[in-house]
């Protein structure tokens, strides 16, 4: 019979090795399941763990997906680690693609003749005021109502959708696109700059870099950094500190929000060029799965959101090529969060037989 | 006058499916246990219970099917957040993320299908009465069930030596655990019998509700079940009641567009949303009122100590 001990202290290693055996479980159901479905399991893993890396043209549509997955991740794990629930961010990403969109559409239909430099950082800029506008009214109904912001910021999700639908069915519906839910194509000036030639993936990338560094920063080298963590792990002892919940109620949900509409902002004005219902696949959400894979670490983001981007690509792949429904990804990613969570066990616990417990010490 | 009842009708139809689902989420947190995946388990007992109904035809098989359904769900996230004591946020979000998924993945074959034509069922006598009638008593019976099911509900907690073991559970499980209950197998069944209702609410909104599938076909009554428990203060009277307010709203939607309201209709589908907001804030708006009301032991891990 298999039982848990408690470590005397958490296993850093384990804290590493977690995702990886939660990875490698996850590869091993998913090889069952291509093989009950009749596919070649081989081929079929192929398609989520090698091919979207096997050309130059994979590797960027890989961190092309990734970097609105990073962005948003970023941004959760600053608000996970102070023990701030921000489940919002696929709302607060269609409100950055809302107003950043929305800027890059005004440009196109007035005509605006300016620079591509001086204008993307202004759509941008936009994106990451709507992304944080919307996740203050969680912030505010938080703070000043006691809200649950779990709910709130989830139910904001909806509002947003219904926002964005309206605005592309209605005010802002192209007049020469046959009747379509989209807006106009934007104008080149407003569109993002390319990272590599003769693909889609943008600038957007290199700042997603970047701000990983910046995270890094923030999170473990800045005073304010330290104080959401601790507000996160002892809220009574940042208390006693005099740290104030409430700025870092504030600092959290204004940051991730701000960088959810970054990606927002960035995935309206870079791969699709337009607003349509569809502007994001979820992107949100999966950044939740993302933030918990890279251990709430900018670095660990970083890498998960390359993983889990594959994994949309893999499913994006197995649709085309093996018949198999996209959804398959989100059964896979589900999959990952839920056995992640039973392998982070073993950083606290390690497995013991019972029958070894109280074996006395052999002395040789 | 009949345009009234008809909307009452409605407002009871649509406020069901939240009324199972938040009565399954109070059980599971009268015992200390939150579950946020209420919303992936709605939506695998809403894809089961439409497959159960589509092969067999019959609509009882298809609750079984979605009870089922979610039960194995709710056991698998009870395994992790009472014996693996995983963060319970984190777990219910796994498991919503997870639904979301498999039911699409499953679903895709039975978008577009229909299900065979279901009688209508009027209660005897009282489904004659002029305006009560139409608007009450021609309901589909798990209608009346989630009314029974409130009043059992309420019995079992205040009135049953179960039910007072559950709520010391929730309460404090330490005490209770001290005192020879099995504190971990009783939250475990807390939370497959939440499971259970959360998938019978999926399966109702699946075969009866809409009837038929298309990915996502929940859309947030989950979340908005979740949203039910603080409202009610953890009552099972007001779960009840606070479901059919935000079913009435839900409908009230499609009863402005039908009269000719010049709102646009995405307006009009926030409502339930913003409701939801509106109410949470307002209930919430008193911390001490919360704390009184709310299971002490809420969403915290338990380790029995030797």
């Amino acid at each position: 019979m298999l039982r848990l001990e408690a470590r005397p202290q958490p296993s850093a290693a384990m804290s590493i090795a977690s995702p990886l055996i939660a990875l490698a479980l996850t590869a091993v159901i998913a090889g069952c399941l291509f093989t009950v479905l009749g596919k070649d399991p081989v081929r079929g893993l192929g398609m989520f763990f090698y091919e979207p890396l096997s050309t130059v043209r994979g590797v960027t549509e890989v961190a092309l997906k990734a970097t609105p997955l990073i962005l948003c991740a970023l941004g959760l794990a600053v608000c996970y680690r102070a023990n701030v629930w921000n489940i919002g961010a696929e709302g607060q990403f269609l409100l950055g693609a809302i107003v950043g969109g929305g800027v890059a559409l005004y440009v196109t239909t007035h005509g605006i003749a300016a620079p591509r430099w001086a204008l993307t950082p202004v759509i941008l800029l936009a994106g990451v005021a709507g992304g944080m506008a919307w996740a203050s009214i969680t912030a505010f109904a938080r703070d000043r109502f006691n809200a649950n912001e779990i709910l709130v910021s989830l139910m904001l999700v909806y509002v947003a959708q219904q926002l964005l639908n309206y605005l592309v069915f209605g005010p802002w519906k192209d007049p020469q696109g046959f009747n379509f839910p989209q807006t106009k194509t934007f104008a080149a000036e407003a569109l993002l700059p390319n990272l590599v030639p003769q693909s889609r993936l943008h600038i957007g990338f290199a700042i997603a870099l970047v701000l990983v560094a910046v995270f890094w920063a923030f999170m473990f080298r800045s005073w304010r950094g330290f104080q959401l963590q601790v507000g996160g792990l002892a809220p009574g002892a940042a208390r006693y500190a005099g740290f104030s919940a409430r700025a870092a109620l504030w600092t959290a949900l204004l940051v991730s929000g701000g960088m959810a509409g970054l990606a927002g902002a960035m995935e309206a004005a870079g791969p699709l060029r337009q607003l349509t219902p569809h502007v994001s696949t979820g992107y949100g959400f999966t950044a939740i799965i993302v933030c918990f894979v890279g251990r709430l670490h900018p670095l660990g983001c970083l890498f998960a959101g390359v993983l889990l981007s594959m994994l949309v690509i893999g499913g994006e792949l197995s649709q085309s090529r093996l018949g198999l429904p996209n959804a398959l990804t989100g059964v896979f990613q589900g999959l990952l969060l839920f056995l992640l969570l039973a392998c982070d066990t073993l950083i606290n616990y390690r497995v013991r037989w019972r029958g070894a417990l109280h074996r006395p010490a052999v002395t040789s | 006058m009949n345009e009234v009842a008809l909307l009452a009708a409605a407002t009871i139809a649509s406020g069901t499916p939240l009324a199972l689902a938040g009565l399954g989420l109070l059980i599971n947190e009268k015992a200390g246990v939150l579950n946020l995946g209420a919303e992936g388990i709605m939506l695998v007992g809403a894809i089961a219970g439409f497959a159960a109904a589509f092969h067999s035809g019959s609509e009882w098989i298809a609750f079984a099917a979605g009870a089922a359904a979610g039960m194995v769900l709710a056991a698998g996230f009870g395994v992790l957040v009472i014996w693996l004591g995983t963060n319970q946020y984190a777990s219910g979000l796994a498991l919503s993320l997870f639904g979301a998924g498999f039911s699409a993945f499953v679903g895709v074959q039975y978008v577009g299908r229909k299900l065979a034509e279901r009688s209508t069922f009027e209660v005897p006598v009282l489904a004659d009465i002029p305006f009560l009638g139409p608007a009450l008593f021609k309901q589909h019976p798990l209608a009346y069930a989630a009314v029974l099911l409130a009043v059992a509900l309420a019995w079992f907690l205040y009135r049953s030596r179960t039910g007072l073991v559950l709520r010391a559970i929730g309460e404090s499980p330490d005490s209770a655990y001290s005192l020879g209950y099995a504190v971990r197998w009783i939250r475990l069944a807390a939370v497959l019998a939440g499971g259970a209702l959360c998938g019978v609410a999926g399966a109702f909104l699946s075969v009866v509700y809409a009837p038929l599938w298309v990915e996502g076909l929940v859309a947030g009554r989950g979340w908005i079940a979740l949203a039910l428990t603080p409202f009610a203060t953890w009552r099972p009277g007001r779960v009840l009641l606070g479901a059919y307010l935000f079913g009435g709203v839900t409908m009230l939607q499609f009863h402005l567009q039908g009269a000719g309201v010049q709102i646009a209709s995405q307006f009009l589908s926030m409502l339930p949303y913003l409701a939801t907001i509106v109410v949470l804030a307002l209930i919430s708006r008193n911390p001490a009122w919360i704390r009184i009301n709310m299971p002490a032991s809420l969403g915290q891990p338990f380790h029995p100590s030797a």
